[in-house]
C-alpha cells in the first residue's frame, strides 16, 4: 500500500490551464510544398507521374490552339502548310469566319438583333435569379416563368402584328437553339419532375402507377428514341392542323426525358429526409402540398442541389442529340460549316470540335461553379 | 383486474377545475367544449401480424395530466401516435376534444390543429430559424398575419425562456434548447392538448432538467397533457393518473400516489422495482 502512494492517484489542478494559441504550422513555400505534393513516398510518385502527364500534354495542346494557331485569313489558303508556318495548328479563321452562323443558325441576318435582344433578356434573368443579393429576388422566378417565355416567342419567331416578321423554326440553328432547347429543357424539368416524384412516393395506387410508368418508360431508353418517338408519334396523336413545329416536338421530347431523370433526382432527395420531418408537419396540421412546400421539398432540393446541377450539365450536353430530328444545334452547325469546301484543311475539323468543347466547357463549369458556391452559401446558412 | 380500471377520472381538483375555467387557449374564441378531452374506446392496432396495442380505453378529462409509462415496445408510444393519428388503427374509436377520428382528412387536420405534439428527437424544421419555425404553422394553417404570429411566437418562446434565440437556425442550439423550442412551436397553435412522446430520453442528463421544468410550468396552466415518460420524478410532481402499459395493453391505471406507493400489477410492481432502483 506504501508503494502505491508513491504514485500520484489523485490530481487537482491549481493553476488554470491557459488558452494559447495554435503552434505556427511550418509556413512557406517550401513547407506547403512538403505538406501536399510530397508528404510520403506515394504523394511523390503521385507528384511526379501528375507533373509528366501535364509535360507530355500541355505542349502540343498549346503550339496547336495558340502558338502555331492561324488567327486570320480569307480562305484556306491561309491555314494549309506554308514556308512560314510548315505545321500549322487550329485554324481560328475559319471560326471567325464562321462565327455568325455558329450563334444564329440561318437566322435572317436582318432580324438576327431579336436574337440579341433575347440572349440579353437571358443574361438578365439568370443575374437576377442566381445573383443572392439581388432585389425583388422572388420576382425573378416569375419572370422566368411568364415574361421571359411570352418575350422568347415574340421576338423569336415573331408577331408580325408588331412588326416582328415571322421567323420559322427551320432557320433557328446553332447556340441559339442549343441555348433555347436547353433552356426548356431545365425550366421544365424542375416542376414537372418534382410532381412526378411526388407522385412515385404519392400514397394514391393510380398517381403512383402513371408516375412510375412515365418515370422508368422514358428513363428505360435513350434520348435520341425519345426525340424520334417525339417527333414522328406526336403528330399522330394530333390534329394535322395542330400539328407542332418540328423544335417544339423535340423541345418536348426533351423536357419529358430531363423531368424522368429530374424526378428520380428528387425522388432520392425526399427520401433521405428524415421522418420525424414529415411527422413534426403534420402533427402541426399542415396538409399534404403545405408540408412539402414550406418543409420536405425545401430540405429535398438543398440536399440534392449536386445532382440537380449534374443532370443540368448533362442536359446540356445532351441537347446536342437534337440533330437526329434534323435541327441545327450548336454543334450541328460546326458540323455543317467544316464541310465547306472553301475552307477544307487538315486543321479544320478539329478547330471546330475544339471551338464547341470550350463552349460546353465554359457553360458547365460555370453551373458547377456556382453550384458549389451555392452549397458553401446553404451550409454557411445552416450553421448561423 | 379490468372491472378496477377506471374509465374517464374523478372529478379534477378545485384548482384545475378553475384553470379549465379560465382556459386561456380557445383558438377560435368559442368557449371549452364540454365532455373528455381524449377517448378512446375499444382500440385495437396490429402491426402486420403483430398486435401492438390491444383493446385500449381510455377517457381524459379536460386539463388532466396522464403520464404513461412501461418497458419499451410496450405500445406508450403507439397509443399517443394514435391520438393525432400519425399512427392508423384498425379497430376501435377515438374522440378528440368532441371530434371523431375518422378516415376524413377534414376530421384528421381539425384534431392535429387542436393537438400539440413534442417528440423524441424535436424534429424542429433544420432549414428554418427557430423563430420560423414557430409560426410556419400559425401562418399557413391558422392564417395568422406575419406579425401576429412572430409576436405570439415570442410570447411563447419567452416562456420556454430562449427568446434570445429566436433568430438562430436550431443546428445551433444544444438538445434542451431545442427541445423547448420545440414546445413553443406546438403551444404557437394554441392547443387544448399536448402529446409529449419522451421528451427528454434524447437529451443529456444535465438538459432534461430544463425541459422538465418547462413541462411543470406548462401543467400549472391547466392544459390538458399526456406524457410518455421515464422520469418518474416528473410523474410524482405533476401527474393526476398514471398509466403503465405493457404488451400492447393497459395494465394500470392510478393516481400516482398509490400507483408509485402500492402498485397492484405484478407487472408494474417488477417495472418499478427496476426504474426506482
Amino acid at each position: 500500500m506504501a508503494a502505491a502512494s508513491e504514485f500520484r492517484s489523485a490530481y487537482v489542478r491549481e493553476v488554470p490551464a491557459e488558452r494559447l494559441a495554435p503552434p505556427p504550422t511550418r509556413a512557406g513555400l517550401v513547407g506547403w510544398l512538403r505538406a501536399n505534393l510530397f508528404s510520403s513516398p506515394t504523394n511523390i510518385a503521385l507528384t511526379l507521374a501528375c507533373a509528366l502527364l501535364i509535360v507530355w500534354v500541355a505542349p502540343p495542346l498549346l503550339r496547336f490552339l495558340l502558338i502555331d494557331a492561324v488567327w486570320s485569313g480569307a480562305d484556306r489558303e491561309a491555314c494549309l502548310a506554308s514556308p512560314e508556318n510548315p505545321d500549322p495548328g487550329a485554324c481560328w479563321a475559319f471560326v471567325r469566319v464562321w462565327y455568325s452562323y455558329f450563334i444564329y443558325g440561318f437566322y435572317p441576318i436582318a432580324e438576327r438583333w431579336r436574337v440579341d435582344v433575347f440572349f440579353a433578356a437571358l443574361a438578365f434573368g439568370i443575374a437576377w435569379l442566381l445573383w443572392p443579393s439581388a432585389p425583388r429576388r422572388a420576382m425573378s422566378v416569375v419572370y422566368f416563368v411568364i415574361v421571359l417565355p411570352v418575350l422568347s416567342v415574340v421576338l423569336l419567331y415573331g408577331f408580325p402584328l408588331i412588326g416582328l416578321v415571322a421567323v420559322s423554326t427551320s432557320l433557328w440553328g446553332g447556340v441559339l437553339v442549343t441555348v433555347v432547347v436547353a433552356i426548356i429543357g431545365i425550366v421544365a424539368s424542375l416542376p414537372i419532375g418534382i410532381v412526378l416524384a411526388l407522385g412515385r412516393r404519392s400514397s394514391l395506387p393510380a398517381v403512383r402507377l402513371l408516375s412510375v410508368v412515365f418515370i422508368e418508360f422514358v428513363r428505360g431508353v435513350p434520348l435520341i428514341t425519345v426525340l424520334f418517338m417525339a417527333s414522328v408519334m406526336l403528330p399522330l396523336f394530333v390534329p394535322e392542323r395542330l400539328e407542332p413545329d418540328k423544335l417544339v416536338r423535340a423541345l418536348i421530347g426533351v423536357a419529358m426525358f430531363a423531368s424522368a431523370y429530374m424526378a428520380e433526382v428528387i425522388r432520392s432527395g425526399m427520401a433521405a429526409i428524415p421522418r420525424g420531418q414529415y411527422e413534426a408537419a403534420q402533427a402541426l396540421s399542415l396538409t399534404y402540398w403545405r408540408m412539402m412546400a414550406l418543409v420536405i421539398l425545401p430540405q429535398a432540393l438543398r440536399v440534392t442541389l449536386p445532382n440537380i446541377v449534374n443532370t443540368f450539365i448533362a442536359l446540356f450536353k445532351d441537347t446536342t442529340l437534337v440533330f437526329v430530328v434534323g435541327i441545327f444545334d450548336f454543334l450541328r452547325t460546326i458540323e455543317a460549316a467544316r464541310g465547306d469546301p472553301k475552307w477544307i484543311t487538315p486543321t479544320t475539323a478539329a478547330t471546330g470540335y475544339a471551338f464547341a468543347a470550350l463552349f460546353y466547357f465554359v457553360c458547365c463549369y460555370g453551373m458547377s461553379r456556382y453550384a458549389r458556391r451555392l452549397e458553401a452559401r446553404l451550409r454557411r446558412a445552416d450553421r448561423r | 383486474m379490468r372491472g378496477d380500471w377506471k374509465r374517464g377520472c374523478d372529478a379534477p381538483t378545485g384548482a384545475k377545475g378553475l384553470a379549465m375555467e379560465e382556459h386561456p387557449r380557445s383558438p377560435n374564441g368559442e368557449a371549452p367544449l364540454a365532455g373528455p378531452a381524449v377517448e378512446i374506446v375499444g382500440l385495437h392496432k396490429w402491426y402486420g401480424e403483430f398486435h401492438v396495442l390491444r383493446d385500449i380505453n381510455l377517457q381524459v378529462a379536460r386539463g388532466e395530466r396522464i403520464v404513461i409509462c412501461g418497458p419499451s415496445g410496450g405500445g406508450k408510444s403507439t397509443l399517443l401516435r394514435c391520438i393525432n393519428r400519425l399512427e392508423d388503427w384498425q379497430q376501435g374509436h377515438i374522440v378528440v376534444d368532441g371530434i371523431e377520428l375518422t378516415d376524413d382528412p377534414k376530421q384528421i387536420l381539425a384534431v392535429r390543429r387542436d393537438v400539440g405534439m413534442v417528440f423524441q428527437q424535436f424534429n424542429l424544421f433544420p432549414h428554418l430559424t427557430v423563430m420560423e419555425n414557430c409560426t410556419l404553422a400559425p401562418i399557413w394553417v391558422r392564417h395568422m398575419p406575419k406579425k401576429a404570429a412572430e409576436e405570439l411566437a415570442m410570447t411563447y418562446l419567452k416562456r420556454v425562456k430562449i427568446p434570445e434565440q429566436a433568430l438562430k437556425y436550431p443546428a445551433r442550439l444544444s438538445g434542451g434548447q431545442q427541445q423547448r423550442v420545440a414546445i413553443a412551436r406546438a403551444l404557437c397553435m394554441n392547443p387544448h392538448i399536448m402529446l409529449f412522446d419522451e421528451p427528454t430520453s434524447a437529451l443529456d442528463p444535465e438538459m432534461v432538467k430544463e425541459v422538465l421544468d418547462t413541462m411543470v410550468e406548462l401543467a400549472a396552466d391547466g392544459i390538458t397533457m399526456l406524457v410518455v415518460s421515464h422520469e418518474m420524478g416528473f410523474a410524482r410532481q405533476v401527474a393526476d393518473r398514471m398509466i403503465f402499459m405493457d404488451d400492447g395493453q393497459i395494465v394500470e391505471i392510478n393516481a400516482p400516489k398509490g400507483f408509485f406507493d402500492h402498485p397492484q400489477h405484478e407487472r408494474t410492481k417488477l417495472f418499478l422495482q427496476q426504474v426506482l432502483r
